[in-house]
């Protein structure tokens, strides 16, 4: 009789498929996964800790560095949360710039999603495809607040600068070649029969388990639930546009790719529907220069690309907070990997990790 | 869903487990104040009752006020859409807290931060270890008396 | 005499040159025979030189990038420059390696690569041996590099390789088979296994109009031999990082990089001559033809690599076992029902 055992392979924190320095801890039988085990930490900056010692608006720059490719959701959400505890009304323009900047954000973090998926599934055309469409939001986020990546646009009471003349003609420009660049997508890895075959009913999260885990985002939506803060719980101005809220069947990576490429199109829709809208006037409220919301504690939370980007922060009435946490998505999603990994193969940890789309800079915050 | 609904909702949580919740904070800050040893209870009464069904902690905290650390849970109804908040405190001599994990087994990753972070030991959690720090790491860094600067690493001496 | 100078009548001028300082005819035989291993290798390490930098500049041009484009007039010589830091790279080995073992994986992936062009007929004539079994002798050799690997990925003492290594072994073997059963349908076609006889048959028909299914079937586990995308699982970077060459650097690394390229370029010379009928072809040259044939070929699995995403190690056995194998037989059977009728009624 043969004796055979399982070994342990350590997938990670340097490996090219982690996206940035995860540890998954694989047992392994031959090929197959008996455990993923994530083990993260090596990112960790203590940025809350960091929180406590910093004024209010000093933080905002290390609200880009949670979640790096989606920096505006991050502004955005620590802004409207200490917004609450002061009470600052945002003027409408500055609401619409903060709409249009953080779904085009949103594009671009699906872009990278799509381009790291491919690159992960090793068609690396389709990461060159993704970024290179990437490179055309960053060129407008770089007309409006001078950064590619961190941007600290959002501030306290609206935005820091007003666009550039040149931003408008640019922006519609691309909303205009955007479907053509999504369809192209479409045509290089949906319409792919490899691709297909690769996610379709790989990693199946059903809809109860989803929630009971903490999913949130596209990830949860996959499964089929309905729960996208934009429309359950409308901050800022959602309220005021039409979109759809795209829903998956079975909750496999198929349905969460595909989910994804449905948002970007709807955040398209969301742009030029909030450029057609957008009002002259200012751009930011007067809201004093040393701030000290009253003693108290908010919870506010927006859907970020990656799923609930919750800020709980706690006053006790001076000008550093008394306690800040970040409800990360990307960590609490990393809970799902273990059990939808086991009885797969090496190959589907991947396509999991990458449809799952969690960030390190953000799961290790 | 308004502040006034959250409160009688509250209110009669209140009425049913009488002197171990208290209602705290006011308007959109009102939380449930539980005592830690009837805190499952009262989480799966929010998570199975009608009224309430709270399937989904969103988020799961807790913060250092020196005398006591106080637990946070944000829970929320995907199917009522309302948000309850339950608070829950332990002293400081005492640092334990009942694991939600077998409620919402989403509190696994955030209790093991707590206990990383801030020390609060959840008992009955499947796997209670230290999830963004090291595991020789020394102390808990969120604690308002932790001392920045102290790393838990030996003195390394300069080699010029 | 064939041989791979003849390209020119440089063998007859070499021959001349060498007959005049040499009174022994054998020793002149001898000297051509090292000349002509000297070329063959020339040939491999220039087309791996020139393959590098094709396969760059044609991903580039799927990517919509430029490429290379520094080094050298529109980047050509970067290659040059990669073989330039790949030699002056240190040489790391592991600790726990099995030290022979993991030392000689990497030249004995590169004997097969080479040993298989003694066999491909570059122009009528231009062979180095035309053996009467020359396409056995390339389906034997060709084989022989599922060893190294497998050598490579158990030496390293590494987990990737290790797990690299096992897959190569699975996925080379099951593809040989079928691949042999499409080759099996040329030879029953040409009636011989002699290279030049199979490229003289096609004067008239190229034998991919007569043999579609074995040629699809050839191009896919072609694919599969040599490892490249959509079946690269055994270097699979983004899940086993590169598989049996995760623990080797420098010049040894570059062995395997050069056996890559050369299988590249063999198992296109042999889609050109069983299929696309070798060096025939109006108006140009012989070789010319063969050339631009194989460049077509390269191109094609090029493009394979740079859209396809990678396949699952379930989905590929599968694939081979279930679908290639049955295709392969019945291509076969059919072939031989068709050459009955066809003799019958002729």
């Amino acid at each position: 009789m043969l004796k055979t055992e399982t070994f342990t392979l350590n997938m990670g924190p340097q490996h090219p498929s982690t996206h940035g320095v995860l540890q998954v801890v694989l047992e392994l039988d031959g090929e197959t996964v008996v455990q993923a085990i994530p083990n993260m930490g090596y990112l960790h900056r203590g940025i809350e800790k960091l929180a406590e010692s910093r004024t209010y608006a000093q933080f905002i720059p290390y609200t880009d560095r949670l979640d790096y490719v989606s920096s505006m959701g991050n502004n955005l959400g620590y802004c409207q949360t200490v917004e609450k505890m002061i009470g600052v009304t945002v003027p409408e323009r500055a609401e619409y710039l903060r709409i249009i900047m953080t779904e085009l954000n949103r594009i671009a973090s699906h872009l990278i999603f799509m381009g790291s998926l491919a690159i992960d599934l090793g068609a690396s055309t389709g990461m060159m495809f993704g970024f290179r469409s990437r490179e055309r939001i960053l060129d407008l986020f770089d007309m409006v607040c001078g950064a590619r990546q961190t941007y600290t646009y959002i501030r306290f009471g609206g935005v820091s600068a007003d666009i550039p003349a040149e931003f408008i003609p640019a922006l519609e420009r691309f909303l205009t070649d955007f479907p053509a660049m999504l369809d192209e997508y479409h045509r290089l890895l949906t319409g792919n029969e490899i691709l297909y075959h690769r996610l379709k009913n790989t990693g199946v999260i059903s809809a109860q388990r989803a929630v009971e885990i903490g999913l949130t985002g596209p990830a949860l939506r996959a499964s089929g639930v309905d729960y996208d803060i934009r429309k359950v719980e409308p901050y800022g101005i959602y309220d005021r546009f039409d979109f759809n809220v795209p829903l998956g069947q079975v909750g496999d990576c198929w349905d969460r790719y595909i989910i994804r490429m449905e948002e970007m199109k709807q955040s398209a829709d969301i742009v030029a529907q909030a450029l057609s809208q957008m009002p002259e006037g200012t751009i930011m409220a007067s809201v004093p220069k040393v701030l000290k919301p009253p003693a108290g504690e908010v919870y506010h939370s927006i859907e970020n690309p990656r799923g609930e980007l919750g800020y709980y922060i706690v006053s006790d009435g001076g000008v550093n907070p008394y306690r800040l946490h970040v409800r990360r998505p990307s960590f609490i999603n990393l809970q799902v990997l273990n059990e939808t990994c086991q009885g797969l193969l090496i190959g589907d940890v991947v396509a999991i990790l990458a449809t799952l789309d969690s960030l390190m800079g953000e799961v290790d915050c | 869903m308004s502040n006034r609904d959250i409160n009688t909702l509250l209110a009669k949580i209140q009425e049913q487990y009488l002197e171990d919740v208290k209602i705290v904070g006011e308007k959109a800050q009102t939380a449930l104040l539980v005592e830690p040893q009837r805190l499952l209870d009262i989480l799966e009464f929010l998570k199975t009752s009608e009224s309430y069904q709270c399937n989904m902690l969103r988020n799961l905290t807790a913060v250092d006020y020196l005398e006591y650390i106080e637990v946070v849970y944000h829970l929320y109804s995907l199917s009522l859409r309302q948000a309850i908040t339950v608070k829950t405190r332990c002293s400081m001599e005492d640092l334990q807290v009942p694991s939600a994990t077998s409620i919402w087994p989403s509190a696994n990753f955030q209790e093991r931060e707590i206990y990383d972070l801030l020390g609060v030991k959840f008992t009955g959690h499947p796997d209670l270890r230290r999830i963004l720090l090291r595991d020789e790491f020394e102390g808990h860094p969120l604690r308002k008396t932790y001392q920045a600067g102290n790393t838990g690493e030996k003195e390394v001496k300069s080699l010029c | 005499m064939q041989e791979i100078t003849g390209l020119f009548n440089i063998a007859e001028i070499l021959r001349g040159i060498l007959g005049r300082f040499l009174p022994d005819p054998q020793l002149v035989d001898i000297c051509m025979s090292l000349i002509n291993i000297g070329a063959i290798f020339t040939i491999i390490s220039l087309t791996a030189v020139v393959l590098v930098y094709a396969e760059r500049k044609v991903s580039a041009f799927m990517q919509r990038r430029s490429g290379p484009n520094r080094v050298g007039p529109g980047g050509t010589l970067q290659t040059v420059a990669d073989m330039v830091k790949l030699m002056a790279k240190e040489d790391i080995m592991p600790a726990g390696a099995d030290r022979w073992m993991w030392m000689l994986a990497p030249i004995l992936l590169f004997i097969p690569a080479a040993a298989v062009f003694v066999v491909f007929p570059f122009d009528n004539k231009v062979i180095f041996a035309d053996l009467n079994i020359g396409v056995f002798y390339f389906i034997a050799m060709s084989s022989q590099s599922v060893l190294p690997f497998l050598m490579a990925g158990w030496a390293s003492n590494n987990k990737y390789s290790l797990v690299g290594g096992m897959r190569t072994v699975a996925q080379m073997l099951s593809y040989e088979v079928p691949m042999v059963l499409s080759i099996l349908g040329i030879v029953m076609l040409a009636g011989s296994m002699r290279m030049s006889t199979i490229v003289a048959a096609q004067q008239h028909t190229w034998f991919i109009l007569l043999q579609p299914i074995a040629f699809v079937v050839y191009v896919i586990t072609a694919t599969a031999e040599i490892n490249r995308a959509p079946f690269d699982l055994v270097e699979g970077e983004s899940e086993i990082v590169a598989g049996p060459f995760t623990e080797y650097t420098g010049m040894r690394w570059a062995l395997f990089f050069l056996a890559e390229y050369a299988n590249l370029l063999a198992v296109s010379v042999i889609a050109t001559t069983l299929f696309l009928g070798g060096w025939n072809g109006p108006w140009l040259p012989g070789w010319v033809w063969f050339f631009l044939k194989v460049g077509g070929m390269v191109f094609l699995f090029m493009w394979f690599r740079w859209t396809f995403p990678r396949l699952r190690i379930d989905q590929l056995m599968s694939f081979g076992w279930k679908v290639l194998l049955p295709l392969a037989l019945l291509n076969i059977i059919v072939t031989g029902i068709g050459m009955y009728i066809y003799e019958f009624f002729s």
